[in-house]
């Protein structure tokens, strides 16, 4: 398991098989590039406009999740955040975790946690309905009253 | 180096910070009341200031993480990184001030 960096000017074959961290490495940049359009836009659009934070609540979210666009920025926001981020952890978790066990587990939990959380997230945004036929109407969006 | 270590906490703070923005936002597919319930807890003037620093450590991670970008493929940025990060905190500062007064006051006046 261990992640050892053959010295500069190693001659390629013996440097070992795969270009995985050079992926890795190019998957942070391009991923980051984008995620600084997406969570600034989101954190614009939630926190500056309107009444900020104080408008959130579930109306809020329903209304923006009736727009596929949304959907599609919020499912792009999820996914690359959270490999960026999970990433970006393997990377600390070889940097600290010196003992080969603690390391393994660590990873071990990290990648669950990272499964099931977009899993998850995905599961939501593709099956949310902005209009729950059993929810006190006040709660929801204006456009669920519409006939 | 300090921007190193910077980058590092803040992105693991971003990291674990939106293991719980998933989780709670993923109550909409509950029910409206347990949504609005949880989000209520929010909205108090301790969360209001810890938002603040999650925005600050947002903006720094992202402008920092666009000067490492600039000083891996831009020819040359490795010559100009000290101006870049200069660029950062100033971009920072740019941003922070009206997103902090903005957000405040709807956190504090209602
Ligand atoms: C807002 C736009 C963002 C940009 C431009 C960005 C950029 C970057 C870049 C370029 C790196 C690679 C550093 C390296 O390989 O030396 C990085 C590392 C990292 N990022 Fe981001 N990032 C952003 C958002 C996020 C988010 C939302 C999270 C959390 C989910 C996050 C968590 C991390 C972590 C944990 C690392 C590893 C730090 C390290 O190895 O020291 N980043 N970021």
């Amino acid at each position: 398991m261990t992640t050892t960096i053959p010295a500069p000017r190693t001659p390629r074959r013996l440097r070992g098989r795969t270009n995985t961290e050079l992926y890795a490495w190019m998957f942070m940049r391009a991923s980051g590039v984008l995620l600084l359009i997406l969570v600034f836009t989101h954190l614009f659009v939630n926190l500056m406009t309107g009444d900020g934070i104080n408008a959130l609540d579930f109306g809020f979210v329903a209304g923006k999740w009736a727009d596929p666009v949304w959907q599609v920025w919020d499912l792009l926001m999820l996914w690359l955040a959270m490999l960026h981020g999970t990433n970006g952890l393997r990377t600390i978790i070889n940097d600290y975790a010196e003992r080969d066990q603690l390391r393994l587990w660590l990873k071990v939990g990290l990648y669950t946690a990272t499964t099931i959380t977009i899993v998850l997230g995905t599961l939501v945004i593709f099956t949310f309905d902005p209009c729950p036929p059993d929810a006190a109407a006040d709660l929801l969006p204006s456009f669920c009253s519409v006939p | 180096m300090w921007s190193w270590v910077a980058h590092r906490v803040t992105g693991i703070g971003i990291f674990f910070f939106l293991f719980a923005h998933i989780l709670d936002t993923a109550l909409v597919r509950v029910s409206p009341e347990a949504y609005n319930e949880v989000i209520a807890t929010y909205k108090n003037p301790v969360v209001g200031l810890l938002e603040v620093g999650l925005v600050a450590a947002v903006i720094f991670h992202g402008f920092n993480g666009l000067r490492i970008v600039l000083v891996d493929f831009w020819s040359k940025g490795p010559r100009y990184q000290k101006h870049l990060f200069v660029g950062v905190i100033a971009l920072w500062v740019l941003l922070m001030v009206p997103f902090t007064i903005r957000h405040l006051s709807h956190v504090f006046g209602g």
